[in-house]
Order: structure tokens, then sequence, then C-alpha cells
């Protein structure tokens, strides 16, 4: 068993409903498939950086679990065939990503009733271990050296 | 001895004093680069979205090598544009 994270985008023609029964369509097939579902993460419709399909904004969703590496390329393969998905990423958790995906949940779970990227103070909260404006400020000057 | 101090300038020497490039990552202990959190990559793009070499923004190999990878999923899902002008 490894753990693993989706995303993937589905189109925007759909309305509430369809989407949320595409994610569960995808969510059922991971379960029928043995594996365990830790997290999902619904973003709601966001814009796009560029367009996909010539569409320019979309359905995300993350997904988490722990499955058997096999249980992967039936996924993807049911991502490929299904018109609603215009973008998936899937990438295996290692030790360092599977801490922050804790931290993450567990910041997640303290503010429920706000939801990710609503604005960006909400945003930058998700960062990891470190003071968001502090950054902010080390690189600007940095650049601005050079 | 004495001549060197009778040189007198109007304004004081400007000295530059080059302050040292460190790795952000290993001074705050950050071990994992999320590729979701477009707003925090953003900081590694120049204008055009493309990623900033180490020399300019001081990280370690280590960790450039994870900030590449970070953008370049990041780009895959729309999070991130491939080609962009005005970025900032």
């Amino acid at each position: 068993m490894n753990n693993y994270e989706t995303v993937f985008i589905l189109t925007p023609v759909l309305s509430d409903a369809q989407m949320k029964e595409a994610v569960e369509k995808f969510k059922k097939l991971l379960t029928d498939e043995g594996a365990t579902i830790v997290n999902e993460e619904n973003w709601g419709l966001r814009k796009l950086a560029y367009p996909i399909e010539k569409k320019s904004t979309g359905f995300y969703t993350l997904l988490e679990y722990q499955a058997e590496p096999s249980v992967i390329n039936k996924l993807e393969i049911n991502f490929r065939r299904d018109e609603r998905v215009i973008r998936f990423l899937t990438i295996k958790q290692d030790k360092f990503s599977l801490e922050y995906a804790e931290k993450r949940r567990s910041r997640k779970s303290q503010k429920q009733d706000a939801p990710r990227f609503t604005s960006k103070k909400d945003a930058e909260a998700v960062k990891p271990e470190v003071d968001a404006e502090q950054v902010t400020s080390n690189v600007e000057s940095e650049v601005k050296e050079d | 001895m004495a001549k060197q101090s009778e040189i007198r300038y109007l304004t004081p020497l400007s000295v530059d004093v080059k302050k040292k490039k460190y790795c952000r990552f290993k001074k705050s202990g950050i071990r994992y680069i999320d590729y979701k959190d477009p707003e925090f990559l953003k900081k590694f793009l120049n204008e055009q979205g493309k990623i900033l070499p180490r020399r300019i923004t001081g990280t370690s190999l280590k960790f450039q090598r994870r900030i590449a990878q970070a953008v370049k999923r990041s780009r895959h899902l729309a999070l991130l544009p491939y080609v962009t002008d005005l970025m900032k």
C-alpha cells in the first residue's frame, strides 16, 4: 500500500450535482479497488491559468488515498475515458509530502468553515512551517540586489 | 599615515557589503514544496512565468530541483501559466 494524491479538473459546463456525481464516481472506483480515502478536498470552480479545451475555468478536486500501485493505472484509464475530466495529476506521497499533507489536513479541520483560496490570506495560511510575510520580503530584497 | 587622513570625501564612501544569499528552505526548515500552492511558487518565477535561477534566489541545489518539480506540476494543473506577461 502506498499513499497517493490526485488532483483532477472537471469541465465547468457541469451543474453542481453533476460535478458531485462525477467525484463520487471516482471515489467509488477507488474504494471498489480496495483503496481507503484519507482526504477529499473540493476547491470549487477556479480560474485556469491558461485555457484547456477552450475552457477558462474548472472544478478542482483533491483526493488523498492509500492504494495498491495497480489501482493507479485503472484510475488513470478512467480519467482519460471520461470526457468530464479535462486534466488530472497523480503523485505518490513520499515521507515529506505525507508529513506536509497531515499538517495541511489538521490546519484545515481547525477552520473548517473557511474554504480554501477564497482570499489570498487563506492561501497563504496553508504554507508550511514558515512565516509567509517574511519569505516574501526576503525574495524581493534578493531579487532587487541583482 | 598622516597623508591618508588628509583625503576627505563630501559624502561617506559607499562600500557595498554584499549580503550573503542563503537557502530559505534550509533556513526555515521547509522540507516539502507543495505544487498546490501557486501563490508560494510565484516567488520563484519571473514576470514571464519562468523559473528563476539559483544564482538569484540563493536556493540550494536540492531545493531548486524540488521547486522546479513543483512548478512543473503546478503548470500542468493550470495553477500556474506556462507562458505569460506581467504576472506580478
